[in-house]
């Protein structure tokens, strides 16, 4: 075994730095420096193309940089190096993420889509003979509290609606107890009263976890908003709260002002 | 743990192990010919090998039902397993009358006097069984982990599957594989194996033996049912479901979606190739043709109008789609094709799930038309107070 230093030697959860990665010559990720720090609620905003899927993707090992370091940084104080880690083994590290449509398990009921996520072991012997024990149902039990799903526990996820399918999706990442979840674009096609709920549960996780969450749409951003990270062209272009982001020129230039201009 | 769903299942399950353990055999065994309670051995033998095949839809369904991957050479592994049992059986069918060989006639035609190496273990019973089912095990394994490993999801890997169908079907044509310079000498070419006399010291002919494959059949199809039953109840059974639903989503939840696949894909390989290790004595013989793309796609067209899905559907789909197609052959040997290609338009256009989804899907029209000739025949006698 390495050695595994006792405590933790850096308040970040995670870094990245000096990323690029390129598609057929088209750079999506150009010298790329994030830091994100434990317990924090990250914002991240950009134009379409500025590289917010890529980065999440490299983040979960979905893709490989092709240059710089991606590193976790755990609780017992060992750095692991996010470019060497398979995908499916990422999520095990703590890691989870929310895609941007809802990807729930349709023809499983909300209880058995959170069971699944639950953290634990994997392998196949696993899950042929696993039992359900009554501390996962507990767990399953406050996860579903928290994304206020308890009543809907034996309803097939496919008929959910689309917010409550986001929820969901949202308590599949806490069933794992992750460290950092990434959540890609959580209101999306959802009415106003549920984008503020959905913004009420962010909001309650932060300090538990870390969280990295992209959005389009400024009303919500708004609402959640802690530090905001403006990625462009696959750089991170201003990095602040709201406001200071907001007020920058070049944001309003590449940003907020081709969306104004939108209107 | 309780494995059935219902209690109809569970009746049901009962009393299909009984009529066709206990009921069919002892009619066929214990009453006279001519009697009307007799089950001729003929019809024993026919219903035989419908149970293999509602075996091998079985084990297609498990793929493409609940995992997603619709797998097009389902039908090579049941030809393997038949291949590697009928070794067995060709090699105990003792000396040639007329060319007074020991060895198989199409060896003697080629000039061997003496059995091939690779030949040799299968005059063991044994080992041709152990074979049957671990030979498509093997391919199917190898195979998998090359598929899988490389992402090959989708059509594309129905695509790879039926290539690999061709590719042996092609093989297996042959007489004999010339490798390295060295000749090798196959499975019968195009006559295969066949003319079969004696099976571990009986003879494979006879009323009894057919009744002890029947038998055979049915416990596997029945163990197989269970295991089905078993798996779908368990954490396994729920991942299987999500790869089929979102694979994306349960490979990110942290589960290995490769190692999952690639055991499903083996284990639905070695039932197949059991169901084909008892299909060749009842049937009497196996040859390349049952390797052609042509029969994995026949049992995609049963799982899909018996049920895609569930686990009764692939079976009633197996016995009712050979079934027409033993009436056709006889009635109008020439329109069978365009009568399979229109059940299998019709079940996609008209029956999404299938025979079994069938009574859920007509209810809501029972109940227009109840609801719709109700008031009519009410309104007269409310008009008239």
């Amino acid at each position: 075994m390495a050695r595994i230093p006792a405590e933790k030697h850096t308040p970040l959860v995670l870094s990245v730095e000096g990323v690029d990665k390129s598609f057929d010559g088209f750079k999506a990720i150009d010298d790329l420096n994030f830091y994100l720090s434990d317990g924090e609620l990250r914002t991240v905003i950009g134009p379409n193309g500025a590289g917010k899927s890529t980065f999440m993707d490299l983040v979960t090992a979905r893709t490989k940089p092709d240059n710089g370091k991606i590193l976790f940084h755990r609780d017992d104080g060992e750095d692991i190096d996010l470019t060497r880690v398979r995908e499916h083994h990422v999520s095990q590290l703590g890691i989870g993420r929310k895609f941007q449509n809802p990807t729930v398990y349709k023809s499983h009921t909300v209880y058995d889509n959170l069971k699944l996520s639950l953290s634990g072991k994997r392998g196949l012997l696993h899950a042929l003979f696993y039992r359900e024990s009554p501390s996962d149902r507990d767990k399953i039990f406050s996860v579903m509290e928290t994304i206020r799903l308890a009543k809907h526990a034996d309803v097939i996820a496919g008929a959910l609606s689309h917010g409550q399918k986001q929820w969901l999706e949202i308590g599949m990442l806490l069933a794992q107890d992750p460290k950092i979840m990434l959540v890609d674009e959580p209101a999306a096609g959802m009415s106003d009263e549920e984008t503020e709920r959905t913004g009420e549960l962010l909001l309650s996780l932060e300090g538990k976890h870390s969280l990295i969450v992209i959005e389009h749409d400024m009303e919500f951003v708004r609402q959640i908003a802690r530090r905001v990270t403006v990625l462009h062209q696959g750089h991170v272009l201003k990095e602040g709260s709201f406001d200071f982001v907001k007020s920058d020129p070049r944001v309003i230039e590449v940003y907020l002002g081709r969306q104004a201009r939108k209107h | 743990m309780k494995i059935f769903d219902t209690r109809i299942e569970f009746f049901g399950f009962i009393a299909a192990a009984c009529v066709l353990l206990l009921v069919l055999p002892s009619m066929n065994a214990f009453f006279p010919e001519g009697s009307a309670l007799h089950v001729s051995s003929f019809q024993i033998s026919l219903w035989g090998k419908y149970v293999t095949y509602a075996v091998l839809a079985m084990s297609l369904n498990a793929l493409w039902g609940y995992t997603g991957l619709l797998c097009l050479c389902q039908s090579l592994f049941f030809a393997l397993g038949a291949y590697a049992f009928g070794m067995y059986l060709v090699l105990h069918i003792g000396v040639d009358e007329v060319y007074n060989t020991p060895l198989p006639v199409f060896m003697d035609f080629q000039g061997y006097t003496e059995l091939p190496w690779y030949w040799a273990p299968f005059e063991w019973g044994p080992f041709a069984v152990l074979a049957a089912v671990a030979i498509p095990g093997l391919v199917a394994f190898a195979f998998g982990a090359l598929v899988f490993r490389s992402r090959i999801k989708g059509v594309y890997f129905s695509i790879i599957t039926q290539a690999l169908t061709y590719a042996l079907m092609l093989l297996f044509f042959k007489n004999n594989l010339e490798l390295f310079g060295q000749s090798y000498i196959l499975f019968g070419g195009n006559n295969g194996l066949n003319d079969f006399k004696e099976i571990f010291g009986a003879d494979v002919n006879s009323a009894a033996t057919q009744r002890w494959l029947f038998v055979a059949s049915v416990v596997l199809m029945l163990l197989v049912y269970l295991l089905i039953a078993w798996v779908l109840k368990t954490k396994f059974g729920k991942v299987q479901q999500a790869i089929r639903d979102s694979e994306n989503r349960i490979r990110f939840s942290g589960y290995s979606t490769t190692a999952y696949k690639l055991l499903i894909f083996t284990v639905c390989a070695m039932i197949a190739g059991a169901a084909g290790a008892l299909y060749v004595p009842q049937v009497g013989g196996i040859n390349a043709n049952e390797m052609t793309p042509a029969k994995s796609l026949d049992v995609v067209v049963w799982v899909a109008f018996g049920g895609r899905g569930t686990k009764f559907g692939p079976i009633l789909g197996a016995v009712v789609v050979s079934m027409l197609k033993s009436y056709f052959l006889r009635a109008a040997p020439d329109s069978w094709l365009i009568i399979l290609g229109a059940i299998f338009i019709f079940t996609v256009l008209f029956m999404p799930n299938g025979l079994v989804g069938l009574p859920k899907q007509l209810k809501p029209l029972w109940k227009r038309i109840r609801n719709s000739s109700a008031p009519g025949g009410e309104s007269p006698a409310t008009s008239g107070s």
